[in-house]
């Protein structure tokens, strides 16, 4: 692309591409910037155009948005723990010699191909369910009562769902990465006397990091709009309600399409911190 | 102290049986170059000794303690890698830190060592460096500096050179012989590279697909080469090697000659033949000569400034008492 000629020619040739993302995203994004100044019930058939901040301070001011916040940061942590860890456990025993390798590799990836709704319902019907639930027969085989994960543990039981969705694309990252260790290095550290966890520690972990940095990066940006697992098994009760699912009942359960759009507005503004933030540190760790 | 005994030692592959069942041994303080061609078993040998790979028969002994079952950070021995395997997000002094720090040394011990080892090697301005930010030269030091803070009982290197180019080899060839003297710690240097052989050992061991084919000093190799294999391996240009009614003549299946022991004589000579391509290096000029009786053009080393050039007829005679006999089988005659 040096010359002027070929630059005005590559940006005649994204336009297109550009401008269908541009309305894509901004004529929805205009629209709820609109809705969220506008006092809008259709139900009660209320529409007053301007109303001002009146929808943000109320979203902002409510007991259920703080506590939103905090639900959908410890469902976030929760799963980036459980992802990066079984990940990295998994792709560093993938990568050893076995019999059927890719067969079971593939079988490692295949949750990954599972929509969500379906995985969410094959969790709650047939593992966390208390009558019929492998989870129950488990505990019976063993002489405890049955535990009711969705009613004791919702959140966890949510983070153990959505952690089982992406713990196959941290996996298959990470696996590349530790792929791309040379062997070399390995055996050099072995030289140097380094006993097999030094090694992960030493040499293994910070050739990972910045595969690790990505697999954050790119789970967080995802994960902060965790819809279906929560509609499909708690419907947000019992301390599940992420700020999404909070804008969700807003709009469709309240139908209080102003304040929903409010609360849109100030998850799309949250979610960028996050990723602004999130970007400095990946270019931090990929600089050096 | 680093005497090493391999006795027997075997390597297999699955069914393929890379080294063969191999006695060496190699004494205290020794500079041991393992030389062959491509694949021949060099790394696996070393590799073998370093315990980096299990042996399938055999015993290694280091200084008289059978190493055979140790792991590799037992036998206090230290490798230098040919891709250098620094830890590139380690800073050049923590990568020389990082076997002390792994044997659980004292921080001001540490210290001491890794000044000592920079002085040395010149890496005292880099040591807070990345590896990714030196030259090639400058890591080789590096990756060296991390072997000998260990003070191992012996150095064992896998071409170390092979990635820098001409001239840089040419000086850490030097660094690395020189180090040898000054630390008089035994090493084992493995190179397919005969110039290295010649230079830096103290004994060559040659190989061929996991067979010992001699054993000795660079000279010894030089002029007395065991069988033919060695006697066109040792030696740069390679020796000349004659079959047929010239070898007979000589009561052997092959004779060699090698370019130096070739004059250049007016006329009548044991040979006459076409001069082809003329390597002129200044101090010496190389001369492929065609021989019409012979398949395979012979070298000849002639002095800087020979007036003959492609195309001319050219009269060789041998000196008759650098002719190297082998037998059919390809052994030297005595
Ligand atoms: N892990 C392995 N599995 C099977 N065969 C192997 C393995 N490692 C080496 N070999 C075989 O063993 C033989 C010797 O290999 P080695 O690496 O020791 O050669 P080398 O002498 O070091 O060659 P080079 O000068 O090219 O480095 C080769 O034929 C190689 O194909
Ligand atoms: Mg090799």
């Amino acid at each position: 692309m040096a010359t002027q000629h070929s630059r005005t020619s590559a940006r005649i040739m994204v336009a297109p591409a550009v401008f269908v993302l541009l309305v894509w995203m901004l004529v929805p994004l205009c629209m709820t910037l609109y809705f969220s100044f506008a006092d809008y019930r259709p139900l009660r058939a209320t529409f007053d155009a301007w109303i001002g901040f009146d929808n943000y301070v109320s979203f902002l001011t409510s007991d259920s948005f703080l506590s939103s916040v905090g639900v959908t940061l410890q469902m976030v942590a929760g799963i980036l723990c459980i992802t990066i860890g079984g990940g990295v456990v998994l792709a560093l025993l993938l990568d050893q010699p076995m019999f059927g390798q890719g067969i079971v590799r593939i079988l490692v990836i295949a949750p990954f191909f599972v929509m969500p709704t379906v995985s969410a319902l094959v969790w709650k019907n047939m593992f966390f369910n208390v009558d019929n639930g492998l989870f129950s027969y488990l505990w019976r085989f063993f002489g405890a009562q049955p535990y009711d994960f969705l009613s004791q543990a919702p959140l966890f039981s949510i983070i153990v769902i959505v952690a089982w969705q992406w713990l196959p694309f941290a996996t298959l990252i990470l696996l590349t990465a530790v792929q791309s260790l040379s062997s070399e290095q390995l055996e050099a550290a072995e030289m140097d006397g380094a006993p097999p966890l030094s090694r992960f520690w030493h040499i293994i972990l910070p050739h990972l990091s910045r595969a690790i940095t990505v697999v954050i990066l790119i789970q967080t940006i995802f994960l902060l709009s965790i819809f279906a697992e929560i509609f499909v098994t708690t419907n947000g009760a019992f301390g599940t309600r992420t700020l999404t699912y909070l804008v969700y009942q807003r709009v469709l359960e309240s139908q209080n399409i102003g304040l929903g759009s409010a609360g849109g507005i100030v998850a799309v503004i949250l979610a960028n911190v996050v990723a602004i933030f999130l970007m400095r540190i990946v270019g931090k760790n990929l600089d050096n | 102290m680093g005497r090493i005994t391999l006795d027997r030692v075997q390597k297999k592959f699955g069914d393929v049986e890379v080294i063969p069942p191999l006695d060496l041994i190699i004494e205290d303080g020794e500079f041991v170059v393992f030389v062959g061609p491509s694949g021949c078993g060099k790394s696996t040998l070393l590799r073998l000794i370093a315990g980096l790979e299990d042996v399938s028969g055999g015993e290694i002994r280091i200084d008289g303690r059978p190493a055979t079952d140790l792991p590799p950070a037992k036998r206090g021995l230290a490798m230098v890698f040919q891709s250098y395997a620094l830890y590139p997000h380690m800073s050049v002094r923590k990568n020389i830190a990082f076997p002390l720090k792994m044997a659980g040394m004292a921080q001001d011990e540490q210290d001491r060592r890794i000044a000592k080892a920079a002085t040395a090697l010149n890496l005292t301005d880099y040591l807070d460096r990345r590896p990714g930010q030196l030259s090639g030269g400058q890591r080789q030091r590096v990756a060296i500096g991390r072997a000998i803070v260990r003070e191992p009982a012996a150095f064992l290197f896998d071409e170390p050179l092979s990635n820098l180019d001409a001239a840089l080899r040419v000086g850490m060839r030097m660094e690395i012989s020189e180090l040898h003297k000054t630390l008089a710690t035994t090493m084992i240097y493995v190179t397919h590279d005969q110039v290295e052989a010649m230079t830096m050992a103290d004994k060559i061991v040659v190989l061929r697909a996991g067979h010992v084919e001699q054993v000795g000093s660079p000279l010894e190799l030089y002029k007395t080469p065991r069988n033919t294999f060695v006697a066109g391996f040792i030696g740069s240009p390679k020796m000349n090697l004659l079959t047929g009614a010239a070898a007979a003549a000589h009561g052997a299946a092959t004779i060699g000659i090698r370019p130096e022991h070739l004059d250049v004589v007016d006329s009548g000579g044991t040979f006459t033949g076409r001069v082809g391509v003329a390597e002129h290096l200044g101090s010496d000029t190389f001369f492929h000569v065609h021989v019409p009786e012979m398949a395979e053009p012979m070298t000849v080393r002639a002095g800087g400034e020979v007036g003959l050039t492609h195309g001319d007829t050219i009269h060789l005679t041998p000196r008759a008492a650098h002719i190297h006999r082998f037998d059919a089988q390809g052994l030297r005659i005595a």
